[in-house]
């Protein structure tokens, strides 16, 4: 029995979107084959991170996810400067959490202002991401649009209740759109279709189909984006030939795990190594099953998967 | 994988006798096509057709055993590349890896370690599994010696490392009842490996410097007669070993090869030099084929994440997770706590359960059985209606652990609330939040 490689003969590609403003843009996507699977197919853009930057100072974060940012945690201008010139980001994330109405339910205005200010400190290219409350994502994110005209923002959650408004202003402003749906790959392509329709370009969407934490259904997410992969280079759907985003690091700070003390968990060990590898672990998996911008927060997990991304890309 | 049930079927006795417990033979043989029964269920079956459909039907990744009794691991069994396309079957065992090299005290600690650490989810035990003893000493009496220490403090199976099949036969002969698995024959030893291992009916590593010599040597033991093979490719780089993994389950899978219709052995201990870093080569591993995944060391914040990445890619797409149905108590409660229902989806469990811990209000949560689906879900199946929530309240204790009578149903279910106030009329029912992630906001203004 001779042995011989069984290759997959992948018949689509993935779009090459890029990101961020002129002179400084960074390039996504543009896969030929499956994640990772370089013996059979190109990835002539490696999977990007992107640094998280909240809009006011976060409240439930442990202090191992604190501690790195605590000399600008008030300040998001500051941090995304902190992000880019001490830990080198690629894109930064701003996460404006402190729109939700059931939060501090800042205005839309003043959103827009924070957007603007981290936008004129840093030149990577930015994602902003609202509260996921429809109707004042799309005040807000409207907002941010306008107030950053023309720095081709990466803007999300954009769903199936607020694609319209928020979709044709970021046409008007010339920013990039985050298709938001909830784990489900009709949904995904369905909402990239009605973006279609609307004449957002080919060029400007980004997919995001979910995400869950390391032990909190990972694995949903996981099989939807290797579905879509699947569709998107084997079965030609091209509706659903985008970059995947991956907002994580929300998810697993969020969790339980991360914060527990090895005081009295002594079984889960050194809380701090704990939670980073929680943080990366979630990246490394979401990477192998298609994820081409990974929204992070801890810079040792950020470097744990930089490094993991190049072994992956370059022999040894 | 291979016979279809009416492929199955002509080969059976069709008396539909019924001594297999399914009333036909037809039905029998579906069973047998999905997977869902075993050949041995049917008396009646001549041993040479048995042997005939057993080999038509086999996963086409065969299933093998390290270890014995409760602590046996079962490895492969594998039909599907994707986990969406049916479900992976057997996650990948963590191995602590030991050398005769190390000292007394460094080993007793380690092996501890990984003897102590054992974690429950959702009622599933995740735990590290097996034990590799690794002979760099070249002083046989060092390896048997260690060999014998990990045997008198560990039931775990064991993985035996050395290439020299004459100092490994001893040792092996010694705790072949254990069913070790022997690492390993390679394209110089293999005789004397498969010999060793068909002596002792011990399963068998294989090892090749690269896929083809793999294939090879792989070949050369079936052809002595061996049945359970376990691969190691050779690769000790993140990217070749990925690459490697694929091709094996590919081979397996797409063109029948049967060299690589095996599971895997992986060296992530050897391809990093820092035990963070190895985490995140074993976590590639563990999603993309990995079996037997050998680490330098096991510490709980290393090979917990690991187990959760495992117990995710593992879990069935077609069979949701489920908690059981009963009170959890999350933090110090007492009379006054608030009382909260919701269904037994494990993911709804896990999150809820973690906002409410995080809102640092002590709360009793009362966790239905809606048979694994999220709570629209099962209510939409006829779930989680009224008169059933009201069934699972009156019986579940709740009224003598608390002295008020709230009841908190989650937001998306607010239609049933005049109903189960009906039910409950001792109850006053109130509408929690939509998502849980608004609960701890909810319960900082909870009053009794």
């Amino acid at each position: 029995m001779t042995f011989e490689v069984p290759k997959v003969s992948y018949t689509g590609k993935i779009r090459e979107i890029p990101l961020g403003r002129e002179g400084n843009t960074v390039i996504v996507g543009g896969e030929s084959c499956y994640p990772f699977h370089l013996f059979e197919g190109e990835m002539p853009n490696p999977p990007k991170i992107a640094m998280e930057v909240y809009d006011s100072e976060p409240e439930d974060w442990p202090d191992t996810a604190l501690e790195p940012f605590a000399d600008v945690i008030k300040e998001p201008a500051a941090w995304a400067r902190k992000c880019v010139d001490t830990y080198g980001a690629e894109m930064i994330a701003l996460q404006l959490a402190s729109t939700d109405p059931n939060d501090k339910d800042i205005s839309a205005d003043e959103a827009a202002k924070i957007t603007k200010e981290v936008s004129d400190a840093v030149d990577v290219p930015m994602i902003v991401w609202g509260c996921s409350n429809v109707e004042k994502d799309t005040d807000v994110l409207k907002a941010v649009c306008e107030a950053c005209e023309g720095r081709n923002l990466i803007i999300g959650p954009v769903v199936e209740g607020n694609y319209r408004a928020i979709g044709a202003t970021a046409i008007g402003y010339k920013h990039t759109v985050v298709a938001s749906t909830p784990i489900d790959i009709n949904l995904a392509k369905q909402l990239n279709i009605l973006l279609g329709n609307l004449n957002v370009p080919d060029e400007k969407i980004i997919i995001d189909p979910s995400t869950g934490a390391l032990g909190y259904g990972l694995e949903y997410c996981y099989s939807v984006m290797e579905r879509i992969r699947m569709a998107a280079l084997i079965q030609e759907d091209e509706r659903l030939q985008f970059p995947i985003i991956s907002n994580l690091a929300r998810e697993v700070w969020k969790t339980k795990e991360v914060k527990v003390p090895e005081s009295e968990a002594p079984l889960l060990g050194d809380i701090k190594k704990r939670g980073i590898l929680i943080e990366a672990l979630t990246a490394q998996c979401v990477l192998l099953a298609g994820a081409d911008i990974l929204v992070m927060r801890h810079p040792e997990a950020i470097s744990l998967v930089k490094e993991s991304i190049k072994d992956l890309m370059t022999e040894k | 994988m291979g016979l279809s049930g009416i492929e199955i079927f002509k080969k059976l006795p069709k008396t539909n006798c019924g001594k297999c417990g399914v009333p036909t033979c037809l039905a029998f043989a579906m069973k047998l096509a999905a997977g869902q029964a075993e050949l041995d269920a049917c008396p009646d079956i001549p041993d040479d057709v048995k042997e005939e459909i057993g080999e038509a039907s086999a996963p086409p990744v065969r299933s093998i055993v390290i270890g014995t009794g409760d602590r046996a691991v079962k490895l492969g069994g594998e039909t599907v590349l994707f986990r969406h396309e049916k479900r992976f079957e057997n996650p990948p065992a963590f191995t602590l890896l030991l050398s005769d090299n190390m000292d007394e005290a460094e080993i007793t600690s380690r092996l501890k370690k990984f003897n102590d650490i054992v974690y429950e989810r959702v009622g599933v035990v995740l735990r590290p599994e097996l034990v590799a003893i690794k002979a760099e000493s070249g002083d046989a009496s060092k390896f048997g010696a260690l060999v014998e220490k990990v045997c008198n403090e560990t039931d775990a199976g064991l993985v035996l490392m050395n290439e020299d099949a004459d100092a490994l036969s001893q040792v092996a002969k010694s705790c072949s009842n254990r069913k070790p698995l022997l690492y390993a024959a390679n394209k110089d030893n293999f005789e004397s490996m498969g010999n060793l291992a068909k002596e002792l009916s011990c399963p068998l590593a294989v090892k090749g410097s690269n896929l083809e010599e793999l294939s090879e040597v792989s070949e050369k033991l079936i052809a002595m007669g061996l049945k359970d093979l376990v691969l190691d490719s050779g690769a000790r780089s993140a990217k070749k070993a990925l690459e490697d993994q694929i091709i094996i389950r590919r081979a397996a899978l797409l063109k029948k090869f049967k060299p690589f219709g095996f599971p895997t052995i992986v060296f992530p201990c050897e391809m990093a030099d820092n035990l963070i870093k190895e985490t995140m080569i074993a976590c590639q591993m563990t999603a993309k084929y990995g079996g037997v995944i050998v680490m330098s060391e096991i510490e709980g914040h290393s090979v917990f994440p690991l187990l959760l990445a495992s117990m995710n890619i593992f879990t069935d797409p077609q069979r949701p997770m489920a908690v059981e149905q009963k009170i959890y108590e999350i933090g110090a409660t007492n009379e006054t706590s608030p009382v909260l229902i919701t269904g037994n989806f494990s993911l709804t469990y896990f999150i809820v359960s973690g906002e409410v811990d995080s809102s640092r209000i002590p709360s009793y949560l009362l966790i239905k059985d809606t048979e694994g689906l999220s709570v629209l879900t099962a209510w939409a199946a006829g779930k989680f209606a009224a008169d059933t929530v009201a069934t699972f309240v009156k019986k579940s204790g709740i009224e003598e652990k608390v002295k008020h009578r709230k009841l908190v149903i989650p937001g998306y279910l607010a239609t049933i609330s005049g109903e189960l106030e009906e039910e409950l009329p001792d109850w006053e029912i109130l509408i929690g939040p939509r998502e849980a992630s608004h609960l701890p906001a909810y319960l900082k203004q909870w009053s009794m």
